[in-house]
This record gives C-alpha cells, sequence and structure tokens, in this order.
C-alpha cells in the first residue's frame, strides 16, 4: 500500500510536469524557476541539517570498537576498525563511506530446522547499494558536461570509461544499466523481506520510485526519444551563468527529468536521504577510541549529588570499626 | 511466575511480522518477559521522581498529570545535549541490516525487537513533535501521537535491549540502538517507570558502595569465606587489605565477585595472583562496586555511582587503579569515568610494580584492566604457570559486549587463556569478537521474574557454546564480566547443561603455581585435579 502511493505520487509528479509544459507552456517555471528554487532548497536545508547537528554536542567519547584496542605495544592494535587517533578514523570513514565497511558485514541469520542457527553470506544489499551510490555519483559526474565548456577531462573519462563497453549508438552508459537495476533490487528487496517490508515507510518507497523516474527518463531521453543535446547544453549553461533561457525544441520528457530531479533535491534534506551527510558526524564512527588516553570534555557536564566517603562513614562507622576497619573518625 | 517453556518449545521462534502494521498492533505484556516495577523506597533513596507502588502489569501506572509534557520536554533537552540523539534519529534508512543482528530479535521473532522498530519507537514520536514533515503528513510521514499505549511500548521494548551495540557494528551509519536504549530509558525514568531489579541495586550501590548493598563488615566476612578456601587448597593463608591508605594501588571489582560462584572462584584467583605478586594494594568497602547499574537508569545517576572511584583512589592516596573483569564497568570507565570525575591528575600513570610496564592505554583515566595487567605479566615471564591443572577444561572464550564493542579487549584475555588451559576452543567467528553475542541479561535485566526473556535473548549465545560443546566438547565457558558470570550459568544449565561458567581469573590462578604453596590436589572449586586421581589410586 505504501509502496503504491509512493508509486502514485512520482506518477503524480511527472504528470503534473507533463501538463504543465505540454499543456500549460511553463517551461520557464519548470526549466528556471522550479530548478532554482530546488537547489536553494536543497543548499539551506543540508546547511540547516549540518548545523543542527552540529550544535548539539558530543557528551562522551562513544566510538563502537570493531577490532583490537590499541594497549600493550606487542598486541596487535586494529588501527582502522578501532583507531586510536585521526589517521585511523579517516581510514575507517573512507571504507565507511566510499566502500561500506560496515554494511559488507552483513550476514543472514537463519534458524534451521534442527533449532541452530547459521550465519551466512548476505552481501547482496552491500553490492547493491555500492552499485546504487557509486552508479548515481558517476552519472552526477557525467552530467557535469552539460554545466562546463570546455568539459573538464575527468568528466570524459568518466563517460568514455562509463560507455567502454562500445554498445550501440549513442554508446550505452554501464552506469545507467546499473543504476535502475540496483534501485529494482532495492525495491524488490523491500516489498519481498516480511520483516523490511513491515518497517518500510513510505518515505523508504518514495526516493526509491523518485529516483528510478529520473533514471528512466533520462534513459528515455538517450537512447529511445534523441533528445536535442545541443539546446539542452544551452539550457544548462545559461541556468549555471544565472541567464535562464529556454531554448526551442527540447521535449517533455526532458521537462519531466527535471522536475523529478528539482523534486528529488528540495525534498532530499528533509528526507532520510540526509545519511548523505550525517554519516560524516556519526559519533560511533568518527571518534578515535581514545577516551583512556586523553580526557574528553563534555560541554555540559554538571556537579551531582554523591554520598561522600564521609557520610558512608557515618552510616557505618560503628560495624567498620568491629570488622577491624580503619576509620577516618574515631 | 508462568513456568519457563521447554528449551525445545522456546527454540520455535515465528519470524512471521503480524499482520497488522506496527503502530496498529498494541503492546502486549507477555508475563516473563518483562521484569518488576520499581519500589519507592528504591527510587526516594536517589531522589528519583514520583516514587510510588505501581506494577507494570496494571492499566494505571500512577503517571503524574503533566507526564507528556515531561517526556517531550525530556526528548527536546536531549536533543540539545546528544548529538548522537538527533542524529539517530535523523538519518536511519531502515535498510534492515540491524534486525536479525540483535539477540532478542532471533530469539523472540518479534520485530518491535529489530533495532531499526524498536528506534522507530521513539523516532515516530520525534517525527511527530519535532520535524516538520511529520506534523504536516503526521502517519504517512511515519509519525505518531504518544500515549499512554505508546509509553508502555517504549517501556517494555527499552527494557529488551542490553545496550550491546552488536547492531550499531552492522549500520552503515553507526546508528547504536544503545544509545536510543539509553535515552530512552533515561525518559522513563523522569515518570519512575524503572525496574526493581536496577532501581535495588542503584540505590544500594549509592548507600553501600556496592549493588548487593553489602555492608563493609560483610564485604571483609565473604572475602574471609574465600581465604579460608584458598588456605585450604593452597596452604596459604593471605591476608589482603581495606581501605588502607597510601597503597600502591587501589583494586576495584564488581560486587557480584564477592557474593556467589562462579563470580567468587574469579575473586579467588585476583588474590591469590596479587599474593603471589606481593602487590601493593587495598580493597575499598566503599568504592566497593565497579559495575554501575546506575548506567542503565540516566546518565547522571551513573555518574554520582562511578564517582565514588576516583574519590576513594584520591582519599586513599593511591598512584593508580586496577579494575576487575566486568563488561558493563568497563564501558563506563573506558568511555564514561574520565569524562564525568576526571582528571585524575592526582594519581599517576599506572605502572607494573611487577614489569615496570607503564599502561600508556590508560594515561588518562588512570585505570587499567586486569586483562591487560596479567597479559603484561604472563607476557614478561613474571608468573609460574602449570596449565595442566586446567587440563580437565575445554574452554571456550564469551567476549563481552561491552568490552568488546566500546573498548576493544579482545586479544588480551585470549592471551592470557592460551598460557593458563591447553584446550582452547573459539565458537564461530560471527558469534565472537566484535560480533559476539549478549548473554540476553545485560543492563539490569538478569532478574528472575524475566527468565523467558533472558533465555531467548541468550539463545544465539547458548548456540553456539552448544556448536563448540558437541563438535570439541567444549564444558567451561570463561568470560570477563560478572553479569555475564551469574546469568551465562542460568542460560548454560537451561540450554547447554554440559557446560560450566567461570571468570579468566580463576582458571590464571588455577594454573598458578605460588610460591611455598602445598600440592594442590583440587582447582578452586575443590574439584580433583586431573591426574591426581589416578595418582592416589596407585599410591
Amino acid at each position: 500500500m505504501k509502496a503504491i502511493i509512493s508509486f502514485i505520487a512520482v506518477l503524480a509528479l511527472a504528470a503534473i510536469a507533463y501538463a504543465g509544459v505540454a499543456m500549460g507552456n511553463m517551461q520557464y517555471l519548470f526549466g528556471a524557476v522550479i530548478p532554482y528554487l530546488a537547489v536553494l532548497v536543497f543548499i539551506a536545508g543540508m546547511i540547516f541539517r549540518v548545523l543542527k547537528w552540529g550544535s548539539s554536542p558530543v557528551p562522551f567519547r562513544i566510538p563502537t570498537t570493531c577490532g583490537q584496542q590499541k594497549s600493550l605495544p606487542w598486541i596487535k592494535h586494529s588501527k582502522l576498525e578501532n583507531p586510536s587517533g585521526v589517521l585511523g578514523v579517516m581510514g575507517r570513514m573512507a571504507l565507511e563511506v566510499l566502500l561500506f565497511r560496515s554494511l559488507f558485514r552483513n550476514l543472514k541469520t537463519q534458524l534451521g530446522e534442527d533449532k541452530k542457527l547459521s550465519y551466512g553470506e548476505a552481501k547482496w544489499l552491500w553490492a547493491a547499494g555500492l552499485a546504487f551510490h557509486w552508479s548515481f555519483l558517476i552519472i552526477l559526474v557525467r552530467h557535469l558536461r552539460f554545466f562546463t565548456d570546455p568539459v573538464p577531462m575527468a568528466v570524459k573519462m568518466a563517460e568514455s570509461l562509463d560507455s567502454f563497453l562500445q554498445i550501440g549508438t549513442p554508446l550505452l552508459y554501464i552506469t545507467d544499466v546499473v543504476l535502475l537495476a540496483a534501485v529494482l533490487y532495492l525495491f524488490l528487496r523491500r516489498i519481498g523481506i516480511p520483516q523490511l517490508s513491515y518497517i518500510s515507510l513510505i518515505n523508504d518507497y518514495f526516493p526509491l520510485f523518485l529516483i528510478f523516474g529520473i533514471g528512466l527518463t533520462g534513459v528515455l531521453m538517450r537512447y529511445f526519444t534523441k533528445t536535442d543535446i545541443v539546446s539542452v547544453k544551452m539550457m544548462a549553461m545559461n541556468l549555471v551563468s544565472f541567464h535562464p533561457s529556454i531554448p526551442q525544441g527540447i521535449g517533455v520528457l526532458f521537462y519531466i527529468h527535471l522536475f523529478l530531479l528539482s523534486t528529488l533535491f528540495a525534498y532530499f534534506p528533509f528526507s532520510k536521504l540526509v545519511h548523505m551527510a550525517g554519516v560524516f558526524l556519526s559519533p560511533t564512527r568518527v571518534l578515535a577510541n581514545t577516551s583512556r588516553v586523553k580526557r574528553h570534555i563534555n560541554p555540559w557536564n554538571y556537579p551531582v549529588h554523591v554520598h561522600t566517603y564521609e557520610e558512608y562513614e557515618n552510616d557505618f562507622r560503628a560495624k567498620m570499626k568491629d570488622a577491624g576497619l580503619p576509620v577516618e573518625k574515631e | 511466575m508462568a513456568k519457563l517453556p521447554k528449551p525445545e518449545e522456546l527454540a520455535k521462534i515465528d519470524f512471521t511480522p503480524p499482520k497488522t502494521g506496527w503502530m496498529e498492533t498494541p503492546v502486549v505484556f507477555k508475563e516473563g518477559m518483562f521484569c518488576h516495577g520499581s519500589k519507592p523506597k528504591s527510587l526516594q533513596l536517589v531522589n528519583f521522581p514520583n516514587p510510588r507502588d505501581w506494577r507494570p502489569a496494571d492499566v494505571d501506572w500512577k503517571l503524574p498529570e503533566n507526564w507528556k509534557e515531561i517526556i517531550l520536554e525530556g526528548i527536546a533537552e536531549r536533543l540539545e545535549k546528544y548529538r548522537s540523539f538527533r542524529l539517530f534519529l535523523d538519518i536511519c534508512v531502515r535498510c534492515g541490516a540491524c534486525a536479525d543482528k540483535c539477540h532478542f530479535f532471533i530469539g523472540t521473532g518479534d520485530p518491535k525487537n529489530m533495532p531499526v522498530l524498536r528506534a522507530e519507537l521513539i523516532r515516530s514520536v520525534y517525527r511527530k513533535e519535532f520535524t516538520l514533515a511529520g506534523k504536516i503528513f503526521g502517519k504517512m510521514a511515519g509519525a505518531r501521537e504518544l500515549t499512554v499505549d505508546v509509553l508502555k511500548e517504549w517501556w517494555y521494548y527499552f527494557y529488551q535491549c542490553t545496550e550491546c551495540r552488536r547492531c550499531s557494528v552492522f549500520c552503515p551509519y553507526g546508528i547504536d540502538q544503545a544509545e536510543i536504549t539509553m535515552i530512552g530509558r533515561e525518559l522513563l525514568n523522569l515518570l519512575g517507570l524503572n525496574i526493581e531489579w536496577i532501581a535495588g541495586p542503584v540505590s544500594n550501590c549509592y548507600m553501600k558502595g556496592n549493588h548487593l548493598g553489602l555492608e563493609p563488615h560483610t564485604i571483609v566476612g565473604n572475602l574471609e569465606y574465600m581465604l579460608d578456601d584458598i588456605e585450604t587448597i593452597t596452604g596459604k593463608r593471605i591476608k589482603p587489605t581495606f581501605n588502607r591508605k597510601g597503597a600502591e594501588i587501589l583494586f576495584v571489582t564488581p560486587s557480584g565477585d564477592l557474593f556467589a560462584d562462579p563470580g567468587t572462584y574469579t575473586c579467588m584467583g585476583y588474590l591469590m595472583l596479587f599474593e603471589e605478586l606481593g602487590l601493593d594494594y587495598t580493597w575499598s568497602t566503599y568504592a566497593s562496586e565497579g559495575g554501575n547499574f546506575g548506567f542503565f537508569t540516566s546518565n547522571e545517576m551513573a555518574k554520582r555511582l562511578n564517582s565514588k572511584i576516583y574519590a576513594e583512589a584520591k582519599r586513599l592516596g593511591v598512584k593508580w587503579i586496577l579494575g576487575g573483569e566486568c563488561g558493563h564497568m568497563w564501558r563506563v570507565l573506558a568511555q564514561y569515568m574520565d569524562t564525568w570525575n576526571g582528571p585524575a591528575d592526582f594519581l599517576e600513570v599506572p605502572k607494573s610494580p611487577v614489569t615496570g610496564t607503564v599502561f600508556e592505554n590508560a594515561k588518562s583515566t588512570k585505570m587499567v584492566h586486569v586483562a591487560e595487567f596479567t597479559a603484561d605479566l604472563i607476557k614478561n615471564n613474571k608468573l609460574k604457570l602449570d596449565p595442566r591443572r586446567n587440563d580437565h577444561l575445554k574452554v571456550t572464550w564469551h567476549d563481552s559486549c561491552n568490552t568488546s564493542r566500546g573498548m576493544g579487549l579482545l586479544d588480551e584475555p585470549r592471551y592470557v587463556l592460551k598460557n593458563v588451559v591447553k584446550h582452547f576452543y573459539e565458537m564461530p567467528e560471527d558469534t565472537i569478537r566484535e560480533k559476539t553475542f549478549c548473554c540476553g541479561s545485560g543492563t539490569g535485566l538478569n532478574a528472575s521474574e524475566d527468565m523467558d526473556l533472558r533465555m531467548k535473548g541468550g539463545f544465539p549465545r547458548a548456540n553456539a557454546v552448544k556448536f563448540v560443546a558437541e563438535h570439541h566438547g567444549v564444558n567451561m565457558l570463561a568470560n570477563v564480566c560478572a553479569i555475564d558470570r551469574a546469568t551465562l550459568k542460568a542460560l548454560m544449565e537451561y540450554w547447554v547443561p554440559s557446560v560450566n561458567v567461570c571468570g579468566l581469573h580463576e582458571l590464571v590462578a588455577n594454573a598458578l603455581i605460588m610460591t611455598g604453596e602445598k600440592e594442590r590436589t583440587t582447582d578452586l572449586r575443590g574439584e580433583p585435579l586431573p591426574g591426581i586421581e589416578a595418582k592416589e589410586e596407585k599410591a
């Protein structure tokens, strides 16, 4: 049900863009005003989010240690899983952000008929997650060719690597296929695994459909409907140079693509997608395990009522003396 | 109390989620799955709010009239105080990687025991009250109203989490359910909604210095019993000191070690080891608790209890502190103590008087784990050990949650273990080290009225022990945690009766050849040593 609502929501968004452009002729609204607003909301929203997180202190040093601590010199220290300094943390975070280290650990716990538990490999979520995020990033980088003139080397390289299979005209980008397949997998997994579908919210399905919609419209434009790339590039260049204009001859599909993307940008800071920034602030990952070596300061640490030794001795002095324990006051 | 079902029955676990959505599925308090409510006296002693007689199964929890306001203000305050809390409420993508990592989920099949859903219990209220999307879209955005039923659901499930952090190892963003549970319990405590098994020990510890409420003379008396046993076994009379000013080292261990076996055997192990080393150390009856049940109550309560350790070290004028075998005690000592009650600038950087090793890794807290201390002794050949005395034991090692995932104490105890026993077998790799499974009874859930919960939560741990018992004939489950020693015993009796439980230093002391000792015929438990019976028959 939640999946269907999300699907309908994305369809409705596409319909709005279609109606606005094909029937209402509101190219300027969908091609300039909304994208600008969306980017603005994205930037402001993300800054707000990060500042908001940053405004709450980290009162305690609470890394989740996933390996041997640094203790005696002859015991092999797990530098990346239990970092003891900045370098270790950087390594740990690089593994986490670039390769999804923690997700790589994933296991599938199974209870057999014989009442024995087993822990099987479960790398599909990791693989699909990694494929999804990396292809999304590469696709974004590739799109920079619309916004740059001359197109930087790095972007050209991304393009040629991405199309090295040399299939079809225009050349097939591997990431296009991978992105759609990965999103599809993530969706099927979400509805297919009973526990997962039980916890899933509309907020979980909606971004999947939205991103699928963006990918699909992009693929349709590139491989099937043949969009006027020269005009699109002109429009993009004008957008980034803050002289928005709407060239003729760009099909409605492009506006749907752009509107869905704008929605994604605007939706981003208010959704779970903020994990993109949040992971860099996660106290269990970004802190080194140094709390025994160097005192971690809690800015709101305050004095508390304690039961002092004096009070304790007052309570038990007679019993202490009887037991032969030394006392401060006779 | 309902009778505990047979293991075969308990192991029939249904993982099918209910037909109704989780927000529409009201919480049902099942007997055996929760603990008694806190007694008014326990709360009054430490000035906690809303002390009253109440029972969790009752409809009326006798909440203050403005309870909702208290909770919402409590959430707001903690969002400002803890980045972890705010962040973990915001960034979860519900990928489900944590779901089948939780021992309570594995053992119960209850979807609300998936860490992700346990967090959603509070996240849904956060959305409703603190986010724009939740305010506008309500349930569509996964938001819901805070009601008494929701509060009850929190109570039921936040006391079905042992803050073991296993989920956090697998989470791609490191979201730590322990943080959510800690704050969830702290909120519940604002309304006097604790369990007596935690509240009682907390007030004991506050007034008497330890969870068990052992008064000073009882501590001395309990140790005397152990000293008698040591004398019987080794022929040596040990005379430890208490509350002695000017000692070099203050020794603090969980009070569980002073009270019941098998913890007492571990305690005998400390006594024998320190005697053999001629360590200049003292026990304290004031700081007679290493553990900290305050940690399962609120940050403030934990700090109040923890303060005694540094205060006592200062009063006695010791140079540094040695800590006994415990799990959550070491999460507190490693990640909280110095921040709360430091700086301990009146102490010196710990230096082993036996080996001269300086414990740079405890440079600031000035407190060393006894497994680190002993590993260093063995590495430097300072102990005469005869591991054959443990030949009747086939040992496996249980990593405690907190020392593993809140510290990283993994190889020190293993090094000690390998030097004092000859037969050591690891459990399957996905159930040890950072992936270790909780005993199922941590964070103060080791009561007797929640046995169903404990046996279910301990099922994955027991299952892994059973594996090595069947494959290698393992008969001893060793660990460095006082709660483990108390709870794993019950867990083993239920799931794997052929396996016993012990602490690391019991095994050390079994193997330790003490100067001038008589020929030992039994281990610390009074069981004949391997080879002894045969020898006697010959004679």
